[in-house]
């Protein structure tokens, strides 16, 4: 059935089947890889983006519930070849090894800043529980995320 | 010029901040079928017959080939390849892609659909009809050594192999019956599931008219995978080209050859289409090998000081279901290291490898020497309860040379550690902890007999890192060589370029080699590409793994900078009209000794070498030399971990409150980069004392697959942790070490031994890994006299 | 993993969902945020033939008071729940549970009505309504009814809801200044709990308790104890009295029965202070 969103800004519609993930759908269909897959089980986050403004799991909607929704993937964070402050902050405080968990991450981070301005470091150590990363130990992430919001700006 | 020593940020970051970076899975081509896995839902069973006429008429389904179908059709000449037969008389049960007539663990490939999309290929694998017999299984790794089962019928052991190192037995027997202490410990290394963020994944392109295969994998090997497929395919490695795109974490899991690549090559050139495989996450537990899964018990025998005079060990290792590349050689990484930074008159280690009907084993984050250090460590702090002094001080008391500098001593494992520092590097990290003050809180909450008390834990590691000496490796009946390749050239621009067979998967190489090349070259690092991951780009290499990326590859870079500084120099000496001998480097600049404005820059030589109008002669055009280095020994990097954790005695929950870091691995070329490893290590060593396990049944299912309930940390769990270095360096060129893998080995030992502090009052003296709640509750229960 | 195919279906109001299940019967599911039913299709260990999408029913996303009650549409988020005043004023256990289910991102999806119908014992939003003493608005081709939570969760994932019936509203008593407390163990953050306690205080004290059995439960031991004046510890001591809890990798049943009596005991100790 037809799906149509707005991605990053842009209305994009495709034909999908009803059970198609809305990762599957941003990666397969309009070709934006940047949303990553770690886990079959909503666990790791890699698939983080936004939908309406807040952190979601898109391994966990399908693309027909996000009909008509406005959804804003990593590659549409900062666009234009900018980086984003959080991106910047990750760079910045080496808040990433091998970028796979990053675009999650990252996208979780500024949903996390976006709800709770003035988080501590606590409060960012919870707020992305549902995030997971293999190589940093997590140090260099609070690290870059203190660094854009919270009580460590 | 001093980029080396920097925090320089890193190149690869704009990309993979933005999604741009492409690993496998991003990477869409036309005409692709995707393979779905069959797989076993027993871990031994005899395969009676296969059902595919549903599955072959599902939509989209191209094919369905079972393995007796496989194998009529010749796909490869040989089973998997096991590199590292580490006995003349190994047993090693041929290991093909699918299994044709007997399964030998749970998620074993039975049969393999071709669909055109993953969605299909998903729906198309559940059709397959597959009749078993089951087998009796060899469910764990104490069923292996009991040996009542065997798992694989036509074996009658499940012993796999027996090696030992006892350089010289009277004298161990000697320590141990003129010993006035001596410890006898048992530790269990669970498996555990490498888990790196991102699944495997395979993509092989065959060309349009045939004959040559590109593959695409999340490999950390892409040079070694390309000499393996060759070896089992039969295809000429002329035909093939690897290429390791981004690689999201490997650990040692993408260190392998597997079922689904040698499918994926095989099938594609077979059909002429693109074949293609994403492993599901709750896949990896089949279809990636795991890591440790040892027993192991470990003797120490110390005069009435508390010093050293004997260590024994013996290991029994799960191998899984079959050998995989190198399966039986992780045990061996470890042998070396059991006497840890210690002074160890005798020493003797024996190994046997068993047989399990699990997910065969292989190399994980350490490989072998966490294990080690970890018994060596939880060994040396009985050994201080023992002798009733500290941890701290049974430490000092047996340091090599006393704790103070050396280089090249020869150790009782018949190894040449190249540099160390004990002492201060211990002291420092006591200092950096405040070790008095922790213990005088520990001693207060003691005192008021707190609910939530206070362990405090040490690790003084030593590992091996720079695999290898090829000589060494040979030795060890390794089936390669530990060398590394670099090519460097400065293009007529002025630009270097750089080629290096060391393949990254998050270690930021292109930014250290940059800073590297930068230096030694004397060109802006920004000025140098680094190329890599590619077999056509970089067609010798031996890949990333053994934290030997920098050791090896990164100083045969740096021997490639000189030989190119050499060549330039004859060259300027010629523009210069001076002596070879009279050119001075510095800076990328040539000057001539005695005549400061008599210079040139390196760039110009470099478009002089292309347009090659005025060469000395005899000297060839271009700037572009090559290097293919061999280590002459292993590095050793050492580093003091201090853990300390609070306990809830009433839940038995353990949570880490602080972290201290010392490490030495010598010059750091990147200190951020060194940080950032360390961090990354040893949350992934915290993880194996405090959360993670694969948990079999006694059938040989896998509990907990996915990461659901297989308990990767996240950031809510851990603490920021507090790192610092010493600095001894190498006997390398660049004095340099390695990282990647020295948190995980010091930390799993700092924090059982912190557990095993905070609990030392109830006389509990060893905690298994995990340390879950609910074992520790119970320890504590159990010493208290058991009601609940 | 990927789910097996289905028809999806959007409905327009909870009449015409009401209507969807009457027509497929036990082929239909209501999707609502999906946090509980996609992981399951994902393994395909649910494998609905028709799946009947409410989620777009934003007239049944609020948080209203009702003045003996605040009254909560079935498809309030647990984000709103956590960060309603309303809530927090009036019914914090509510809230602050909301607060603690999942992860951020589950909370920006998951539903309260989704997460009560799917019955988890493990789950915690069950044992907060529990404590709180709340009741459910079903509503099925008959009209709406009424249910006390003490009577919706009937076995193992199965509730008091029947085939063709969906959650509109639920509905939790006022607590403003009465004691609470919610006590959630586990090893990871994100996790379900491996035991949780919520502890609701005043005339009537309530404990639920999580994943202490094969349905979400009150500890009716506790309670009694609570209400005859038993102090915290002694109160605590029966918290695993008569509980069948599940074993598994993080906990057996004795371990289990021993965290309900630690965090019980705290969580009275906490709502007391």
């Amino acid at each position: 059935m037809k799906v149509e969103m707005t991605v990053n800004g842009e209305s994009r519609s495709a034909d999908v089947e009803p059970r198609t993930l809305l990762v599957h759908f941003l990666r397969d269909d309009l070709g934006l890889t940047g949303t990553n897959i770690g886990c079959d089980t909503s666990s790791c986050g890699a698939c983080t983006v936004h939908i309406d403004g807040e952190s979601v799991k898109s391994c966990t909607v399908l693309a027909v519930q996000a009909d008509g929704a406005d959804v804003t993937t990593i590659e549409g964070l900062a666009g234009g070849g900018e980086l984003h402050p959080m991106q910047e902050a990750f760079m910045e405080c080496h808040g990433l090894q091998c970028g796979y968990c990053t675009p999650g991450m990252v996208m979780a981070a500024t949903s996390l800043l976006s709800e709770n301005p003035d988080v501590d470091e606590a409060g960012v150590r919870e707020g992305l529980e549902g995030n997971l990363c293999r190589c940093t130990g997590y140090h260099n992430i609070v690290k870059a995320v203190l660094s854009v919001g919270g009580d460590g700006s | 010029m001093n980029a080396i020593g920097t925090p320089m940020k890193r190149r690869e970051d704009p990309k993979l901040l933005t999604g741009e970076g492409k690993f496998v899975d991003d990477i869409q081509v036309a005409g692709q079928l995707w393979m779905g896995m069959v797989r076993s839902p027993f871990a031994h069973a005899k395969i009676e017959s296969i059902d595919a006429s549903a599955a072959e008429d599902a939509p989209g389904v191209h094919a369905v080939y079972t393995g007796a179908q496989l194998q009529e059709m010749e796909l490869w000449i040989a089973p998997l390849p096991c590199a590292w037969p580490v006995t003349d008389d190994m047993v090693n049960p041929p290991h093909f892609p699918v299994a044709a007539e007997e399964v030998h663990h749970v998620g074993e490939i039975v049969a393999v659909v071709l669909a055109d999309s993953r969605y299909e290929a998903a729906d198309a694998a559940e059709l397959v009809v597959v009749d078993y017999e089951p087998l009796p299984a060899v469910a764990s790794i104490e069923a292996a050594v009991a040996d009542e089962a065997t798992a694989h019928s036509e074996l009658d052991s499940n012993k796999a192999f027996h090696w030992p190192l006892i350089p010289d037995p009277e004298a161990l027997d000697a320590a141990f019956a003129n010993a006035v202490h001596t410890v006898d410990a048992r530790f269990v290394q669970q498996r555990l599931i490498p888990a790196p963020m991102e699944p495997r994944g395979v993509l092989a392109i065959p060309s349009p008219h045939g004959g040559e295969i590109t593959l695409y994998s999340a490999t950390q090997v892409p040079h070694i995978l390309k000499v393996m497929i060759a070896a089992t395919s039969g295809i000429s490695e002329a035909k093939l080209r690897i290429i390791a795109p981004a690689v999201g974490g490997g650990f040692g899991a993408k260190l392998n050859v597997n079922p689904d690549e040698l499918l994926a090559v095989t099938l594609a050139n077979r059909l002429g289409r693109p074949v293609r495989w994403t492993e599901p996450r709750s896949e990896a537990a089949f279809s990636t090998h795991q890591g440790r899964g040892q027993l192991q018990h470990i003797e120490l025998a110390a005069d009435a000081d508390g010093k050293l005079t004997g260590v024994r060990v013996h290991i029994d290792a799960d191998m899984g279901a079959y050998m995989m590349l190198i399966t039986p050689g992780v045990p061996l990484l470890g042998s070396f290291l059991y006497t840890g930074v210690y002074d160890v008159p005798a020493f003797g280690f024996t190994c046997e490898g068993h047989f399990t009907n699990l997910t065969p084993t292989d190399a994980y984050r350490g490989a072998g020497r966490p294990e080690a250090s970890y018994a060596i460590e939880r060994a040396m702090d009985l050994l201080a309860l023992e002798v009733g002094v500290g941890p701290d001080e049974i430490r000092r008391r047996n340091f090599l040379a006393g704790g103070e500098a050396f280089e090249n001593l020869d150790v009782a494992s018949t190894l040449t550690f190249d540099s160390g520092h004990y002492g201060p590097n211990l002291e420092r990290a006591l200092e950096l902890a405040d070790y008095e003050g922790l213990r005088a809180e520990q001693k207060r909450r003691r005192d008021a007999g707190e609910r939530i008390q206070m362990g405090i834990g040490l690790c003084t590691y030593v590992e091996i890192c720079g695999l290898a000496p090829s000589r060494a490796l040979g030795g060890l009946n390794y089936g390669a060589g530990g060398w590394e390749h670099a090519t460097v050239r400065l293009l007529p621009t002025g630009k270097a370029e750089v080629v290096s067979g060391s393949t990254p998967h998050g270690q930021g190489h292109e930014t250290s080699w940059s800073q590297i090349v930068g230096d030694k070259l004397g060109i802006d690092p920004a000025d140098v590409t680094v190329l890599h991951s590619d077999t056509a780009i970089s067609p010798l290499g031996l890949d990333t793994y053994g934290s030997r990326s920098l050791s090896v590859g990164g100083v045969a870079i740096a021997a490639a900078c000189d030989k190119v500084v050499e060549k330039a120099k004859l060259i300027a000496a010629h523009s210069l009209e001076a002596s070879p001998d009279d050119i001075q480097f510095e800076a990328g600049v040539f000057s001539v000794a005695g005549s400061p404005d008599q210079t040139v820059a390196i760039q110009e030589v470099a478009f002089g070498a292309f347009t090659a109008h005025d060469l000395p002669d005899g000297i060839e055009p271009n700037l572009q030399e090559q290097v293919s280095f061999d280590p002459p020994n292993f590095a050793f990097p050492f580093g003091t971990h201090v853990a300390v954790v609070d306990i809830d005695e009433e839940t038995g929950e353990v949570r880490l409150t602080d972290y201290i870091a010392v490490d030495d691995c010598g010059n750091q070329i990147n200190p951020m980069i060194v940080d950032g490893q360390v961090h990354g290590g040893i949350v992934q060593g915290v993880a194996q004392a405090l959360w993670e396990e694969a948990v079999y049944d006694d059938d040989g299912n896998c509990q907990n697959p996915s990461l659901l309930d297989y308990l990767v940390p996240s950031a809510a769990e851990v603490p920021s942790i507090v790192t610092d270095s010493t600095i001894t360096p190498s006997t390398n060129p660049l004095g340099v070490k390695g990282v990647g893998e020295a948190g995980t080995i010091g930390s799993a030992a700092a924090v059982i031994n912190a557990i095993c502090d905070g609990l030392s009052p109830h006389g509990i003296t060893d905690m298994l890994m995990p340390a879950t709640p609910q074992r520790v509750w119970r320890a504590i229960n159990d010493a208290k006299g058991g009601a609940a | 993993m990927i789910p097996a195919a289905f028809d999806y279906q959007v409905a327009d109001s909870a009449d015409a969902a009401v209507a969807a299940l009457v027509s497929h019967g036990d082929e239909a599911k209501l999707l609502a945020g999906g946090h509980s039913l996609i992981p399951l299709m994902r393994f395909r260990l649910a494998t609905p033939a028709v799946l009947v999408d409410i989620g777009r029913l934003s007239d049944l996303s609020y948080i209203t008071d009702a003045g003996d009650h605040i009254a909560i549409g079935a498809l309030t988020r647990h984000r709103d729940l956590e960060t309603s005043e309303l809530l927090g004023a009036q019914a914090p256990l509510m809230a602050a549970v909301a607060g603690q289910v999942g992860d951020p991102q589950v909370r920006h999806r998951g539903t309260l009505g989704g997460s009560l119908a799917h019955g988890d014992p493990a789950s915690d939003l069950p044992a907060a309504l529990l404590a709180c003493g709340g009741s459910l608005v079903a509503r099925g081709p008959n009209g709406d009814r009424t249910i006390d939570a003490a009577d919706f969760f009937t076995g193992f994932l199965e509730t008091a809801l029947a085939a063709d019936e969906m959650l509109t509203e639920i509905r939790v008593p006022k607590a403003a200044g009465i004691g609470w407390s919610f006590q959630k163990f586990n090893r990871r953050a994100q996790d379900w709990a491996i035991v949780g306690a919520a502890v609701q205080l005043g005339d009537a004290p309530k404990v639920a308790l999580i994943n202490m059995g094969s349905v979400p439960m009150r500890s009716a031991a506790v309670e009694a104890a609570l209400a005859s004046g038993a102090a915290a510890s002694d109160a605590a001591s029966v918290a695993g009295d008569g509980a069948e809890p599940p074993e598994d990798l993080n906990g057996d049943a004795e371990y289990r029965r021993h965290l309900a009596r630690v965090l019980v005991g705290r969580g009275i100790e906490e709502a007391q202070s």
